[in-house]
């Protein structure tokens, strides 16, 4: 077997490609957890984004339409969890499971009754978003490596691959070089602490919900009107809860929580290269083998981590102002 | 007066009640959206899952299986642990049953095989029960996370076990092939002929004993104290002498166990066969069930009992009302998680002030 049979320009490409559904719901999952919120929803929100991205780009024929309604409805689940877990004091882990499941069914319902599709929309064609050609690709198309890194790296992405990659350092400064970060975090390790210093924890903490709601509906549309091009059924696939373990993974950090999508990214890369091909020593690995591999790293990183990783001290814990 | 010191018919009837209550009504709305008539669907829906003999047979059916995945998720809710793997334990609990069964359903007798299969199905539910369980105990790694990496896990290798070594040769089907007829749990149709060609078993009989095992467990043994002690306080349970991970981990073995004996029901009981998905989110709905019948014993037996009712109920109404799909019960399920769960003390402060009222 040599070396080109590995793919690994398309692996690398498709790791690309993979990693944005998980930075955006992984970055959502930073603002809400960082802020002492935990959110396990972070999987139904995707769902609930993705068809109604693709349901509303399908019906305008316009896919920012789509990413748009997919903004609302991403934020308005995040705040309805928020009132939940913030004004409720409810159990935070519960509500995100309710959310999932709540919204497994409900994409179901309504795709169906829409689009008599088996819970499936039709197909988006022409509403799906356009990929951008890098100014100069034509020039560079037939140089060697500096080529192939211009057009196919960084080049011919849709804009929202663009936004994904440049949401890490953005994420990293509003943390910790702003004020809102830094009452974001203080509300998340020591919430009397902010209580004290006169931050309103509970709005803190709605405020960073609400931006976790909108990050979060850009991983679902990016699922469905980028990389799919229709909504299917349950088609997140557990990208929510990679994102929340690429997360712990990170240290709760943008930038470690960025490689840590990105090494998820790049197993599903190698997931569709290694199907069907015939490897030494292994021979032929099943495909439903392989795509246990995402879920079972998971269970190692977490195992080998979890001890040792620092999660913010509030984390799920109700802020009750004390008297 | 705060939720913590409410009479106890009002944190353990009034508010699941009303929260039971208030998805219902949601329920209801998104009906109403679809275009159908909520009251008329209501109707349906209590015609063919309660007044039919033959639907409230798949009814119980349905329930039967429903306890066993409720008690797990409850047993270990009772730990202080979010047990979301049933799905998945309950899966690998159904290869358990089929590896006994191809195993022994040629030579075995009737009242061995029986019990040879209820052994498989508790011991590999355990099994994937307690991987989760040790990773928590000795790893921290948190359950939640876990238990749902393990749901994923279940399906693909389960997925990849039936197609590489399961289905018979030439055979299409993605299921294994069918069991001898000594494997088959007796129905109670065979005793009730007004229950029709149902599959309804044997096995309501042993979730209902399930049931009473869990309630005296829980409740009345030293075991279950230490389980409570856990549940409610990690640290002051480790002060009092409660080995904590051991704790752990027994709750989860025992957790999966059961969520494996709802295989039994499924399998054993009607299609005598493992077929790829079988269990069809019966995990899922033991979470609802934990949550709304407040892990107790009779709550449990209710909200399996509704539960059934819905799967069965929903199934002919979606034959009747095709807007309103089989998957409607994921959406009430949800629903029913977040208000009885995540917001069960929504309608506290109100009934408080009824209380109090009262009182005054």
């Amino acid at each position: 077997m040599s070396f080109e049979d590995l793919h690994l320009g398309s692996i690398v490409v498709s790791t690309v490609r993979n990693a944005p559904v998980l930075i955006f719901a992984a970055m959502a999952g930073l603002f809400a957890e960082r802020s002492g919120v935990v959110d396990i929803g972070l999987e139904g929100k995707i769902l609930a984004s993705a068809f109604v991205s693709a349901a509303v780009a399908f019906t305008t024929q316009n896919p920012w339409y789509g990413i748009l309604a997919g903004v609302a409805v991403s934020a308005a689940i995040a705040l309805l969890q928020g009132c939940i877990a913030i004004t409720q004091k409810g159990n935070q882990l519960v509500a995100g499971i309710a959310i999932n499941i709540t919204m497994s069914g409900l994409t179901f319902v309504v795709a169906q009754y829409f689009f008599q599709q088996g819970g499936r929309t039709p197909d988006l064609g022409e509403a799906r978003l356009h990929e951008i050609v890098l100014p100069g690709s034509a020039a560079l198309a037939d140089v060697p490596v500096i080529g192939w890194i211009w057009t196919h790296l960084l080049g011919v992405h849709t804009v929202l691959v663009y936004l994904a990659f440049a949401l890490v350092p953005l994420v990293h400064w509003v943390l910790y070089h702003t004020r809102f970060g830094l009452r974001l975090r203080a509300c998340g390790e020591n919430p009397h602490a902010a209580d004290a210093a006169g931050i309103s924890v509970e709005r803190t903490r709605y405020g960073a919900m609400l931006i976790a709601g909108i990050l979060c509906s850009f991983s679902g549309a990016y699922l469905a009107i980028v990389q799919s091009g229709f909504f299917l059924r349950d088609m997140s696939a557990g990208a929510g809860y990679l994102a929340l373990t690429a997360m712990v993974f990170g240290n709760w950090r943008p930038f470690y929580t960025f490689l840590g999508c990105l090494m998820f990214g790049f197993f599903g890369a190698v997931q569709i290269q290694l199907e069907g091909v015939d490897l030494p020593v292994v021979g032929r690995i099943p495909g439903a083998l392989i795509q246990m591999v995402p879920y079972v790293v998971t269970v190692i990183v977490l195992a080998g981590l979890m001890a040792k990783s620092v999660a913010p001290k509030a984390i799920g814990v109700p802020f009750v102002k004390s008297r | 007066m705060t939720t913590n010191d409410m009479p106890r018919w009002a944190t353990g009837i009034v508010l699941p009640l009303l929260n039971l209550l208030s998805a219902l009504l949601v329920t209801a709305l998104v009906i109403h959206l679809l275009g159908e008539d909520p009251v008329e669907s209501m109707q349906i829906l209590i015609n063919s899952a309660v007044v039919n003999p033959e639907g409230l047979a798949y009814t119980l059916f349905y329930a039967s299986t429903f306890v066993f995945t409720g008690l797990a998720v409850s047993v270990a809710m009772q730990a202080g642990l979010f047990n979301i793997g049933a799905e998945g334990q309950m899966y690998l609990g159904g290869l358990g049953i089929t590896l006994a069964m191809l195993a022994f359903d040629a030579t075995l007798p009737w009242y061995l095989l029986i019990p040879a299969g209820v052994v498989g199905a508790a011991l590999f539910g355990a099994l994937w029960g307690f991987i989760p369980g040790y990773l928590q105990a000795k790893r921290g790694s948190h359950i939640v996370v876990t238990t749902i990496m393990f749901n994923f896990i279940a399906a693909s290798l389960m997925n990849f076990v039936i197609v590489r070594f399961l289905i018979p040769a030439g055979e299409q089907n993605t299921a294994s092939r069918v069991f001898s007829a000594g494997a088959e749990l007796p129905r109670l149709s065979d005793w009730f002929p007004i229950l029709g060609d149902t599959p309804l078993n044997i096995s309501v009989f042993l979730a209902i004993i399930a049931l009473a095992v869990y309630g005296v467990m829980v409740s009345r043994s030293s075991w279950g104290y230490k389980l409570r002690a856990t549940g409610l306080n990690k640290h002051a349970a480790h002060y009092a002498g409660v080995k904590i991970s051991t704790t752990i981990i027994v709750t989860m073995l025992i957790s999966g166990a059961l969520a494996g004996l709802g295989a039994v029901n499924s399998i054993m009981g009607s299609t005598h066969y493992l077929s790829l998905n079988f269990v069809g989110g019966a995990g899922f709905i033991g979470i609802a069930i934990a949550l709304m019948g407040r892990q107790h014993p009779v709550g449990i037996f209710l909200s399996a009992l509704l539960f059934g009712a819905l799967t069965q109920g929903g199934f002919d109404l979606s034959l009747e009302k095709p807007n309103i799909p089989p998957e409607m019960v994921i959406l009430i399920q949800g629903l029913i998680i977040l208000f009885c769960g995540a917001m069960e003390y929504l309608y506290a402060p109100v009934l408080i002030k009824l209380i109090k009222g009262k009182q005054a």
